[in-house]
């Protein structure tokens, strides 16, 4: 329990320290006025704004003032559009939800097993291949695997859509996509931590026993090759959503990650503080899951961190 | 040298630095690399020297336009050898904007990590030199750089700060800083812990001097290691930027730039596409392939 405790106080602390930094640079990023009104406007008429926004109070004030804010959950109004942020954003989340976490589960499912064959038989040619292939996935950037698939699966081979939503076709492309660099680096680790298990004596014993190989990797070392899996597992949280920003962009998807793009173009700070301060959250939030999770595997962690 | 090496004390281990890094250059190396790696190094070589000559290569300017030859296909494709690769939406010849794309990606991308080197490696340095406390704020900084991905934060920072080159290059080198000093810092640990460390303070080593002096010399060949692996990341960051359209922008252009305005003529000129992309692949491929392999290389003698 403390534990959990732990690792949740460490991750507040962490949050904090994102809301500072964030607070502090787009303060320091100059006056907004100038990106909310047109050129021209008479100096007194931004006088009134900054006094409505608050901005000509002491810097400390406006920081409380931020904090609690934050606390009752008044993230702010977008520069454009006036609405809260929240809203905005909460409406595209459910697409790049839809986006990210059947990319994350295909990572997992063919991450894992990949990375289990290729550690069965290490330097085999089934080995190399597929390492070979991993290797590939890591490289190539997603904004141009996205751009290679539509190349190939939309305009040449005519056989899924190059964009949009809809029916399950759509799909496909964003996905894998997405999904591709996880899935090589989820199985890259999961081979060398395997590999690494499969040296220890304990492995030695049990197929001295006559354990079956299945059953030798399955029962036995996947178990405790898992762990550091599990951490790259929770890394993919961040990876896959700052990927799905570019993905969503070349898929013209409708997602969160294109409204900061838009964001970004209009110089629209409250909505793209909240985008930071969302993700950061979310992988924060993942990762103290993680971390309990392999505190929960494996008894040694809990007992080093206290 | 060895003379030099004994009228100077201090210089001894400049001269032993030079002489590992000459081995590291050394032919015998070369010849010995795998024919995979050996073509990850020649093609790394001549887009370097491609980029250096752009200029006296490229048969136009990277911004000449002419409206009248707009979205020719390449000569492969059935177009004139007046534009070797064909021409964009502007009529600009693709060859010429593909020379200067691929400069500025490199140079952006290699004072990126110049960047990210001279940063992290500070930062690992203070932080593995200095005391815990300062060891376990500047953890929970890294941790909360962490948390937010890469990308956001590069595009955060280009919206606070507008965009320019100058900014890019400080952005995807920063934005690389906690792998460098992460490395460092437990470098610095072990190395700490040596004699040679100990008995430099004991004579009175400032600690200043013991950390340029005496750590900063090992921590060499892993920064050279990790810099060639995190080049083909810092590739990858700026094209991604620029082909969200918030990196390098017109009348300047990048691979990323260039591929970012081809999207719009997909169906009409895959070719405008296909070209830029070619060369992304064939950069962080080649290097990554290189890096893996230098890590190889680093591991077996630290193990050895």
């Amino acid at each position: 329990m403390t534990f959990v405790l732990q690792r949740s106080i460490r991750a507040a602390l962490t949050l904090w320290i994102v809301v500072t930094v964030v607070f502090t640079a787009t303060r320091m990023s100059g006056d907004p006025t100038y990106h909310i009104l047109p050129p021209n406007t008479p100096e007194v008429k931004r006088e009134v704004l900054r006094h409505q926004l608050g901005l000509d109070r002491p810097l400390v004030t406006q920081y409380v003032d931020y904090l609690s804010g934050l606390a009752d959950g008044d993230f702010g109004h977008s520069f454009f559009s006036g609405r809260m942020v929240t809203e905005m954003y909460l409406e595209r989340l459910p697409a790049t939800l839809n986006l990210a976490l059947p990319s994350l589960l295909l990572a997992i499912l063919i991450g894992l097993p990949i990375g289990t064959i290729a550690a069965v038989k290490p330097n085999s040619p089934v080995d190399r291949g597929l390492m070979a292939l991993t290797f590939v996935g890591q490289a190539v950037p997603n904004f141009v695997l996205g751009i290679v698939f539509i190349l190939l699966f939309s305009l040449t081979l005519r056989l899924l859509p190059s964009g949009g939503t809809g029916s399950w076709p759509h799909y496909i492309l964003p996905v894998l996509t997405l999904g591709i660099a996880s899935i090589a680096s989820i199985s890259r680790l999961t081979r060398s931590s395997l590999l690494d298990v499969l040296g220890q004596d304990y492995i030695r014993f049990v197929r001295a026993k006559g354990l079956p190989p299945s059953k030798v990797i399955i029962k036995h070392a996947l178990r405790n090759a898992l762990l550091p899996v599990l951490t790259v597992i929770g890394l993919q949280v961040g990876t896959l959503i700052g990927g799905a920003v570019v993905v969503e962009v070349v898929f013209a998807w409708p997602g969160a990650g294109r409204l900061l793009v838009a964001a970004v173009m209009q110089r629209d700070f409250p909505m793209l503080q909240f985008g930071v301060l969302a993700v950061a959250a979310t992988v924060i939030i993942a990762n103290v899951f993680v971390d309990v999770g392999c505190g929960l595997l494996d008894p040694r962690i809990q007992a080093r961190a206290s | 040298m060895s003379v030099h090496g004994q009228l100077v004390p201090e210089g001894s281990r400049l001269i032993a630095l030079s002489k590992r890094m000459q081995s590291l250059l050394q032919w015998n190396h070369f010849r010995r690399m795998p024919a995979l790696i050996r073509m990850a190094a020649v093609t790394i070589v001549m887009l370097c020297l491609v980029a250096v000559l752009a200029p006296l290569l490229a048969p136009y300017g990277s911004g000449d336009q002419d409206l009248l030859v707009r979205l020719q296909p390449p000569v492969f494709l059935g177009g004139a050898w007046s534009h070797p690769l064909g021409t964009d939406h502007l009529g600009r010849d693709v060859l010429s904007r593909l020379l200067f794309a691929l400069r500025t990606t490199l140079i952006i991308a290699s004072l990126g990590v110049i960047v990210g080197v001279v940063t992290g490696g500070l930062a690992g340095l203070a932080s593995g030199l200095a005391g815990r406390r300062i060891d376990n704020m500047f953890m929970l900084l890294v941790d909360a750089q962490a948390s937010v991905p890469l990308t956001l934060l590069a595009l955060a920072a280009v919206a606070l700060t507008g965009s320019s080159p100058l900014v890019l290059i400080l952005i995807v080198g920063i934005s690389e800083y906690d792998k460098y000093a992460r490395v460092v810092r437990s470098q610095v640990l072990v190395i700490k812990s040596r004699t040679f460390v100990e008995s430099a303070r004991a004579l009175g080593a400032s600690p200043l001097r013991v950390a340029f002096r005496h750590v900063l010399p090992g921590l060499v060949s892993p920064l050279t290691v990790l810099a060639t692996i995190n080049f083909s990341s810092v590739v990858i960051l700026e094209s991604a930027l620029s082909f969200l359209g918030v990196g390098i922008q017109p009348p300047n252009t990048s691979l990323g730039a260039m591929l970012g305005e081809a999207r719009n003529y997909l169906i009409s000129n895959w070719c405008l596409a296909a070209i830029p992309t070619a060369f992304i692949v064939m950069i962080t491929m080649a290097v990554s392939l290189l890096g893996d392999w230098l890590r190889d290389l680093f591991d077996r003698r630290l193990s050895s």
